[in-house]
């Protein structure tokens, strides 16, 4: 995440040069002129906001001073392969946009390397979720391709195909995709096989970070009893901020929503004052951070299937925090995803901001009270100013169900019911 | 929670009764030209209540309001705000709310004959009555103020198709029960599917599924003219407005019954029984209501017994969706689900589940749980009776069918609004793609879904037969959300003065 102080007299020029990205608000233009998201073939989402937090009043509950935190302009993006890579692409496809919308934040002029401006300005992300670790945007592009192509012979010849077994169907269609391909109507590319430096590191930090929790877990295990013990005295005496949420900031940021399948969603909110809550969300974020990285990947964050990525950011030295995901469908099915499905999850990390509904023992209540939830959550939502999907029309389930389809196909033996699973993709 | 029984004779009686036997109903859309007038019109309105009389009732008068009725009737801004932010907005209000809803192109407000932009009706004035009864009650519910107090924005009569709808398909089978003895104690998950919901689910002021209470007007204990009103159950030192009442979502749904039967005896080569076949496939039940899921052995909690037979199943036996179809209609109204997958009975399979695990396909456990997003049904049909023969052969301009749909809920955003959006348009419903409701789905294609209107069938063997090229048969041509409110909120509106 790419972070820059917006310089207060250039905000207004900032939000006008953000507004020309999109065709109507909430619909970018992929080519437009200041940062052409769409030329970059490794971009997955991204996005570009500013970081207007209307909740810095909050904290005077805990009889603490407001903190007037600078106005900070926002770059995510999730991509495929080291993201060092992808920025010195833009930076040199898009400088020019880049340096437009630098020269209206703090501590950016034209005469420093850009690239070197954006690596120092690029910030770690607390914990990182990727619906399946590993799927380029090459792939999904080329699976939808197929699952179309694949599709349009299925109706064509659905007379002819009726009275098949399902395994010469299977049959049929490799022989037709084989021909596709010849022909090159069909590209598939083989999977880059992934850089051995990186499975290490994976390797390392999968068995590393379990044996460091049993090596630290005599401590934990000691620190345990205090821990419950201030989790609920903060519990019972910390404040929930839900107020109705405002009309028309709720209308704002409805209209830049569900213009497609998929929807974007930007967050931040101070964390509660104390030793404790820091330290008990940035160990959340990190068991986040590790079971996003080992556990789900593969499609489900817990149960939910409908977030493609999702980032948490700390700021200002650990005491707020930006929440960002691209997730599919509307924004009140997911906010019902989260309460009916985990609501533990949400309560566990988000618990830990001020203001938020009161819950038991980190886990319970929480979002649970479903209302006091969908305020809260709106309340610290911003608007989005330029979000890019690369592929808008293609929800989580699609990618896999595509991926699947293609696995089916180069799968070198299946039994018979294997491929009648297979057919029902279709 | 006190637990307090239920006054029914400060409901509204159709939150309780769908007035069957009352065939002949009309629904009157009103301005009102006088609020003086208008209140005292309702002072002496005979409402109807959901007290439960010993014989049916001949009669039944209904009135709602929605926001701008309100506020023409002298209600202050800050009992409004009370409100939710979507009835205040309204049913047609914001482009984002028709988007979601499915109110795109030839659906738009804008196209409209009611309830679009600057023609939100003040109120609606529902009345039903025995056969050969109604043009008598329709006299005499007006009274003498009448014409002083509204002018008539539109009249939606209907007509008395015997249970069918338009298309010929028997409607109204199922039905939430709302838990009126107040015995419910909804689980924190679920993990059988119960027809039984919570009385907040579709009355303000009672919890709801989730053991609280709809956002509602509440009052303080001092404000004028408000000792009619009860006091909140949840803050006992404030008066609430909204206590047995409830909101009332409306839509006109013209159905082009021709378009229907034609294009299915189409896709069918003439053949009458598998235009039938299809027919039902696409509903997911057929005509004569009976499900295409054979019935669970073990009942279900709250069914009417009435309905058993035909309401006494899940969709639990059908994960491939070859009885019935994925995305068929009452598939997509009501998934018929719990809160976990099938198969969450013991413990440890609990916990698996409610971490995403044990799931065997990728599509197993991805819609929500239907305890959150049901609603009572109360439309009614409008138009002659057209039979599928009568509609695919050549004939005489029958004239215009359809349904006012008709839904009671508590909280509009979470049941109407999400089932609409969620599960009837979306072409991703259930894991699906480029398919919404073969009945109300919309066929304007959005950013990256070009294809939007086929129908999937699913089969034993082999790949799914497809429909393409499904038509729109179901037009939106009005549409509002009205606030139904209790008897004392009804004499608080009538004595209130203007501020």
């Amino acid at each position: 995440m790419i972070l820059a102080t917006i310089n207060p007299s250039g905000e207004a020029e900032l939000r006008r040069l953000l507004a020309s990205m999109n065709h109507e608000p909430g619909l970018l233009d992929p080519l437009n002129a200041l940062v052409p998201f769409g030329q970059f073939d490794r971009l997955h989402f991204a996005r570009i906001l500013i970081l207007d937090d209307q909740t810095l009043n909050d904290i005077t509950v805990y009889d603490l001073p407001r903190v007037d935190y600078p106005t900070y302009l926002a770059i995510l993006g999730d991509c495929d392969g080291p993201s060092d890579e992808l920025l010195a692409e833009m930076v040199e496809r898009a400088g020019d946009g880049l340096r437009r919308i630098f020269a209206l934040c703090d501590g950016y002029t034209p005469d420093i390397d850009l690239l070197t401006w954006i690596k120092a300005n690029n910030v770690s992300p607390a914990a990182n979720y990727v619906n399946w670790i590993g799927r380029t945007v090459r792939q999904v592009g080329e699976e939808e391709t197929l699952r179309q192509a694949l599709e349009k012979f299925l109706q064509e010849n659905s007379v002819s195909l009726r009275p098949m077994q399902p395994r010469q169907v299977r049959d049929v269609l490799k022989k037709f995709v084989a021909t596709e391909e010849q022909s090159g109507r069909i590209i598939l590319t083989p999977p880059e096989p992934t850089p051995l430096g990186w499975q290490l590191c994976n390797l390392l930090h999968l068995v590393g970070m379990p044996i460091l929790l049993l090596i630290v877990s005599p401590l934990l295990l000691l620190a345990l009893p205090f821990f419950l013990f201030q989790l609920r005295r903060c519990e019972r005496s910390d404040p929930e901020i839900a107020p109705r949420v405002d009309p028309a900031h709720a209308n704002l940021l409805s209209s830049l929503e569900d213009h497609g399948v998929t929807n974007q969603f930007s967050a931040m909110g101070s964390i509660k004052p104390g030793l404790f809550r820091r330290l008990t969300i940035i160990l959340v974020l990190e068991a986040i951070d590790y079971t996003a990285r080992h556990i789900f990947n593969r499609g489900r964050l817990a149960r939910v299937t409908t977030i493609q990525f999702a980032r948490w950011v700390f700021l200002d030295g650990k005491k707020r925090v930006i929440f960002a995901s691209n997730y599919d469908g509307s924004l009140e099915s997911y906010m019902d995803d989260f309460i009916n499905k985990v609501s533990f999850g949400l309560n566990i990390v988000f618990s830990n901001g001020i203001g938020y509904p009161r819950t038991r023992w980190l886990l319970l209540d929480g979002a649970k009270d479903e209302q006091t939830f969908k305020d809260y959550l709106r309340r610290h939502q911003m608007p989005t100013q330029a979000w890019y999907n690369a592929y808008p029309g293609l929800t989580a389930l699609d990618r896999r169900r595509n991926a699947l389809i293609r696995e089916g196909l180069e799968k070198s033996w299946m039994t018979d019911s294997e491929i009648q699973e297979w057919l029902r993709l279709f | 929670m006190s637990n307090a029984p239920i006054d029914f004779s400060d409901i509204q009686g159709l939150v309780r009764f769908g007035y069957g036997p009352l065939t002949e109903a009309s629904f009157l859309l009103l301005n009102i030209r006088d609020a003086q007038a208008a209140r005292s019109w309702l002072t002496t309105a005979p409402i109807t209540t959901a007290v439960e009389l010993d014989h049916a009732p001949m009669t039944a008068l209904q009135v709602a309001f929605t926001r701008e009725g309100l506020e023409a009737l002298g209600v202050a801004e800050g009992l409004l705000v009370g409100f939710s932010a979507e009835f205040l907005s309204g049913m047609a209000g914001q482009e984002s709310r028709s988007r979601r809803l499915g109110d795109v192109g030839a659906n738009s407000p804008q196209f409209w004959r009611w309830g679009g932009p600057g023609r939100v009706p003040h109120l609606l004035v529902m009345i039903y009555a025995q056969p050969g009864r109604l043009d008598g009650w329709a006299q005499a519910i007006q009274g003498p103020g009448w014409n002083a107090a509204f002018e008539l924005l539109d009249h939606l009569p209907t007509s008395n198709l015997y249970g069918a709808e338009p298309f010929g398909f028997n409607d109204g089978i199922s039905q939430p029960s709302p838990d009126w003895k107040r015995q419910r104690t909804p689980e924190e998950d679920e993990v059988e599917y119960g027809n039984l919901l919570s009385l907040g689910e579709f009355l303000l002021g009672y919890p709801n599924e989730y053991g609280k209470y709809t956002h509602r007007p509440l009052l303080a204990a001092d404000a004028p003219s408000s000792a009619v009103l009860s006091f909140a159950e949840d803050e006992p030192d404030k008066l609430d407005f909204g206590r047995n009442g409830a909101f009332l979502v409306f839509r006109e749904l013209q159905q082009d019954v021709r378009g229907f039967w034609r294009f299915l005896d189409k896709q069918t080569d003439a053949n009458t029984e598998a235009r039938q076949n299809l027919a039902e496939s696409m509903v997911g039940r057929r005509m004569d209501g009976t499900p295409l899921l054979p019935a669970l052995t073990h009942p279900i909690a709250g069914l009417d017994p009435k309905f058993v037979a035909q309401n006494q199943f899940t969709y639990d036996l059908d994960v491939n969706g070859i009885r019935c179809p994925f995305g068929a209609h009452i598939r997509r109204a009501n998934p018929r689900n719990a809160d976990l997958p099938p198969g969450s009975n013991g413990l440890f399979a609990r916990l698996l589940h409610k971490l995403g695990f044990g799931n065997a396909r990728y599509r197993d456990d991805v819609v929500a749980s239907t305890r959150f997003h049901r609603m009572l049904r109360r439309g009614r049909e409008y138009g002659p009776k057209l039979s599928p023969g009568e509609a695919v052969a050549d004939g005489p301009d029958s004239g215009e069918h359809g349904i006012h749909f008709i839904c009671i809920v508590a909280n509009i955003l979470r049941q109407f609004e999400f089932v609409q959006n969620s599960w009837v348009m979306n072409t991703k419903f259930d894991a699906m793609t480029e398919e919404s409701d073969p009945l109300l789905g919309k066929r304007e294609g959005i950013a990256g879904c070009p294809l939007v209107n086929t129908f999937s069938l699913p089969q034993e063997t082999g790949a799914r037969t497809r429909i393409m090229d499904v038509p729109q048969f179901i037009t939106v041509r009005g549409g509002a959300y009205f606030f139904l409110p209790s008897l004392s909120a009804l004499r608080y509106l009538a004595i209130i003065s203007r501020k």
